[in-house]
């Protein structure tokens, strides 16, 4: 399993091969609280970083969720229509939102690494 | 983030942050919006057991001397007069313009009244429950009071070995008694559809008696998360959200909180529009909602008439974890009102199927 960069936006990406994995952080679904509902993007759909393309939505509120590069939607893990707890029981595994397939894959390496995203959320506390 | 400094506190908040409660602004104090279990489980939990909420930033206060009752009717249709030795009642302050100041309820003790009022009008409240008294009625605030809700099928079996008399209730009823060394005054109501008890009691004993209910078999603490969600599937009214002073009584499908004398006297703040909408229909009606789906649709979110205009809004909504799905309540064009009827919810620009649904979304289960 490749490392994971993360936003401060609270998403992680994960590069593998061609397609980049996008979720939200453990941080991100602990402050969210019980995930009741996410609307993913279509699959085809050109982003840029920083926009908003999926919603989730907790029992008590609903937040955007950001591509945090640019790039192409390949795929989106429908998995969660059906169980949207798997964002708040495995945030950086079976509940990732969706793939990009990176315009400039060095977008992914000017992200936050582990450490540094620590540090982030250290700060906000 | 807002600043914590500045908020009240309530007696229970060192017990709140050593159960890891998240704490949160609310009405102008730091309150627990969910423990460790999460607003779900809580939820569940008091609808499968018994949840304990700290609801200690209400407003509590007595009116006293001869005539009590008749002096508070003059700012609320409510039939206080009528109200027996023991027992509680919900009602409405209404405006000059029919519109809700705020609810409460308010509880006959023999010798005063007892009120409970929202933590976001209590102060507004009291100075305008003042201002009508004649001479020889007081009203005194309770600000060292603390109130602890106990809520669900399990409240009952925690509460019975500690103090029989209250498990004596019938929903409504009040009554004083002592648990654990602590003298409270009790309500067999609440907030969450739920049978439970509204527990009142002196704020330096409110830690006693808070940890002597967490002791009982079931009780687990529940924070404002779910009593929200709790509250929106029993149907229940926010004030600020669902009623507030532009919305009447009819408007808000509580017409049954005003007393029947009261509606042959019209002797109240606003009776002009209430009598005026009882009399033609008011223009717009609160109603539940179901959206279609698991999507759901927040307070302010647009209603509209099937691919046509907007004849309404949403007040609450959320999703309904013992419903399973989402639910809202909302006001609509009285033409719009009837259960079943379809329309869209305009949720981030995009149409969502939703019926007018009765409501409770869930039973209620009180002890009648």
């Amino acid at each position: 399993m490749s490392e994971l960069r993360f936003t401060k936006d609270h998403e992680w990406v994960r590069a593998d091969g061609d397609a980049a994995t996008i979720g939200i952080t453990d941080h991100a679904q602990n402050a969210l609280g019980d995930v009741v509902f996410v609307e993913l993007p279509e699959v085809g759909r050109e982003v840029t970083a920083g926009e908003a393309i999926a919603v989730v939505e907790s029992v008590k509120a609903a937040s955007d969720v950001y591509a945090p590069i640019a790039g192409t939607i390949t795929e989106v893990n429908s998995a969660l229509t059906e169980d949207p707890g798997l964002i708040n029981r495995e945030p950086t595994g079976e509940g990732w939102f969706f793939k990009i397939e990176p315009k400039d894959p060095a977008e992914i390496a000017a992200l936050l690494d582990d450490a540094a995203y620590a540090a982030f959320v250290e700060s906000l506390a | 983030m807002a600043d914590t400094e500045s908020l009240l506190t309530t007696p229970l908040d060192s017990l709140h942050r050593s159960l890891g409660a998240r704490m949160v602004p609310f009405a102008g104090y730091a309150m627990p919006v969910q423990y460790p279990a999460g607003i779900l489980a809580e939820h569940l939990h008091t609808r499968a057991q018994a949840g304990l909420f700290d609801v200690s930033h209400m407003g509590q206060a007595e009116i006293l001397g001869d005539g009590a009752a008749a002096a508070l009717e003059r700012v609320t249709p409510a039939d206080v007069q009528g109200l027996k030795p023991g027992r509680q009642r919900y009602g409405l302050l209404t405006t000059e313009a029919g519109g809700i100041f705020d609810d409460f309820m308010v509880a006959n003790l023999g010798d005063r009244l007892f009120l409970v009022a929202n933590a976001s009008r209590k102060a507004e409240d009291f100075a305008l429950i003042a201002a009508a008294l004649p001479a020889g009625v007081t009203l005194q605030p309770l600000p060292d009071r603390a109130l602890l809700a106990l809520q669900g099928p399990g409240a009952a079996a925690a509460l019975g070995g500690l103090a029989p008399a209250l498990t004596a209730l019938s929903f409504m009823g009040v009554a004083a008694a002592e648990i654990a060394g602590v003298p409270v005054l009790a309500s067999r109501s609440g907030y969450t559809g739920e049978d439970g008890w509204e527990i009142s009691c002196p704020a330096e004993q409110a830690e006693t008696l808070a940890k002597t209910l967490l002791a009982q078999p079931g009780v687990a603490p529940a924070g404002l998360g779910a009593r929200d969600s709790l509250r929106l599937e029993a149907g229940l009214c926010l004030y600020g959200s669902d009623i507030d002073e532009t919305t009447s009584p009819v408007e808000a499908a509580l017409i049954w909180t005003l007393g029947k004398r009261r509606r042959m006297a019209w002797d109240f703040p606003g009776a002009e529009r209430v009598r005026e909408e009882l009399a033609n229909g008011p223009q717009r009606l609160r109603v539940g909602l179901k959206p279609e789906g698991r999507q759901p649709a927040r307070g302010h979110t647009p209603i509209h008439a099937p691919g046509g205009a907007q004849i309404g809004e949403i007040t609450s909504g959320g999703f309904g974890p013992s419903l399973g799905g989402p639910m809202a309540m909302g006001y609509v064009a009285r033409e719009h009102a009837a259960d079943g009827t379809a329309l869209e919810l305009l949720v981030r620009g995009k149409p969502l199927p939703a019926r007018v649904a009765p409501m409770p979304f869930i039973p209620h289960r009180y002890a009648r």
